[in-house]
């Protein structure tokens, strides 16, 4: 049976990054990894630092490395807002790993200068870059 | 009077001159056609974002909860963070002294009222005026606009959040170029912190939401983000007001260039002129003698 499928939209302030028609979608809840199909009542959430998934009506399995956002559920449909996202086929490995060492080294050495929750974030996010971009 | 070979080598000087600022002139007006594609792809998410929030403020028990917010509260003005946006670049008329004189007449209205005030500079030109002046500045930004990223914003919000929620400081202001059309740019100065309270979204049609985390996590999270957002905007309007502003002065410089040129090749032809009936009446003079 073909599943029903409804519509959503991802958006980052840069740019519009996906809208269409989906069968459901994954995302990373502050509170836990959820799935939303059709016909889910209203909702709204914080994304946390993770991976969204999402099926598409043609059954195309589609994902993105997102750093965190807003997720509402209307009838209407469900929008995501969030700060930076990246199609999992677009994730530059090399940059996040660079991105990745350059953050331990600031965590290691610890100087007095060093902004630790921001730190802490960069790590977070070019860990999850690289880990969604080897699930391909 | 400049001699026929001067004056040439002015003409050509000048029309290299012309070449280059044309150059630069088209060069700016594709940034700003990039910048301003930038600011209109922003809008949707923001209108959503201040929709999302007002229907989150409307839910709550506005009095109790969202008045009580760390970024809400009002202090007594003692130490003020003003954040000064210019660009990395200069050729852009009066984009960037505008801003530096703002910022200074905001600096010496604080002092008089008793507070200090500290600097967060957002590109070369203001950070390098106040640090060469002794400024006390927190933090500085340099080249961000040509690659300019929402990381960037967020990280700069960051900085003066923290620093507020410490109570380091009691305000935060930003003062930028704000682009209004390609001919027109205004300085602005813009409160950031406290936050001004937002009004709930009256909107009857609002279904009863479930909500993961609870309600007031949820508010707080959207208040930052809103933020950042409002961060991100001053970002780019300043972006596209220096390509304006620059795209602006430079096809005034082509325009003077090309005036300057036809002025010389007045004075070159006369200069011309002048030389060919000397040479003549030497010549003429010449053979009468010989005849003479």
């Amino acid at each position: 049976m073909q599943s029903r499928s409804f519509h959503l939209e991802i958006r980052s302030p840069e740019k519009l990054i996906y809208e269409g028609d989906v069968t459901s979608v994954q995302a990373p809840g502050v509170e836990g990894n959820f799935q939303i199909l059709y016909g889910h009542i209203p909702f709204l959430t914080a994304l946390d630092v993770g991976e969204i998934r999402i099926n598409e009506f043609s059954d195309t399995l589609r994902s993105m490395a997102t750093s965190g956002g807003v997720f509402e559920v209307l009838r209407t449909g469900v929008t995501v807002l969030v700060e930076t996202a990246e199609w999992a086929s677009d994730i530059d490995v090399a940059r996040a790993e660079s991105a990745l060492e350059r953050a331990k080294e600031q965590l290691a050495e610890d100087s007095p200068d060093l902004n630790r929750p921001s730190a802490e974030a960069a790590l977070a996010r070019a860990q999850n870059r690289i880990k969604v971009a080897s699930n391909q | 009077m400049a001699t026929l070979r001067e004056i040439r080598r002015r003409i050509t000087s000048i029309k290299n001159i012309e070449q280059v600022t044309d150059a630069m002139r088209v060069v700016a007006a594709a940034r700003l056609r990039r910048a301003q594609e930038n600011i209109t792809a922003t809008r949707p998410y923001a209108e959503k974002l201040n929709t999302i929030l007002g229907h989150l403020i409307s839910q709550m028990d506005v009095e109790e909860e969202a008045l009580t917010h760390p970024l809400l509260e009002e202090r007594e003005v003692k130490h003020v963070c003003i954040i000064s946006v210019s660009g990395d670049r200069g050729l852009c008329g009066s984009f960037n002294s505008n801003v530096i004189r703002t910022t200074t007449e905001r600096i010496q209205h604080y002092e008089e009222t008793g507070a200090d005030v500290t600097l967060i500079c957002i590109g070369r030109r203001t950070q390098e005026h106040f640090d060469r002046r002794g400024y006390d500045i927190t933090d500085s930004y340099i080249n961000i606009f040509r690659q300019l990223e929402f990381q960037t914003a967020v990280d700069v919000v960051q900085e003066f959040e923290h620093l507020y929620v410490d109570k380091t400081i009691d305000k935060v202001e930003v003062i930028y170029n704000n682009f209004k059309s390609a001919i027109l740019q205004t300085v602005l100065v813009e409160q950031l912190l406290p936050l001004e309270p937002i009004e709930p979204e009256g909107d009857t049609l609002f279904l009863d939401y479930i909500y993961e985390p609870g309600q007031v996590e949820l508010f707080e999270m959207l208040l930052h983000k809103d933020l950042n957002m409002q961060m991100w905007k001053v970002l780019l309007d300043s972006n596209a007001a220096e390509q304006a502003a620059r795209m602006a002065a430079m096809e005034n410089a082509t325009q003077k260039a090309k005036e300057l040129i036809d002025e010389l090749i007045l004075q070159r032809n006369r200069a011309r002129q002048t030389q060919i009936t000397t040479e003549i009446s030497e010549i003429v003079s010449g053979a009468a003698a010989l005849e003479g």
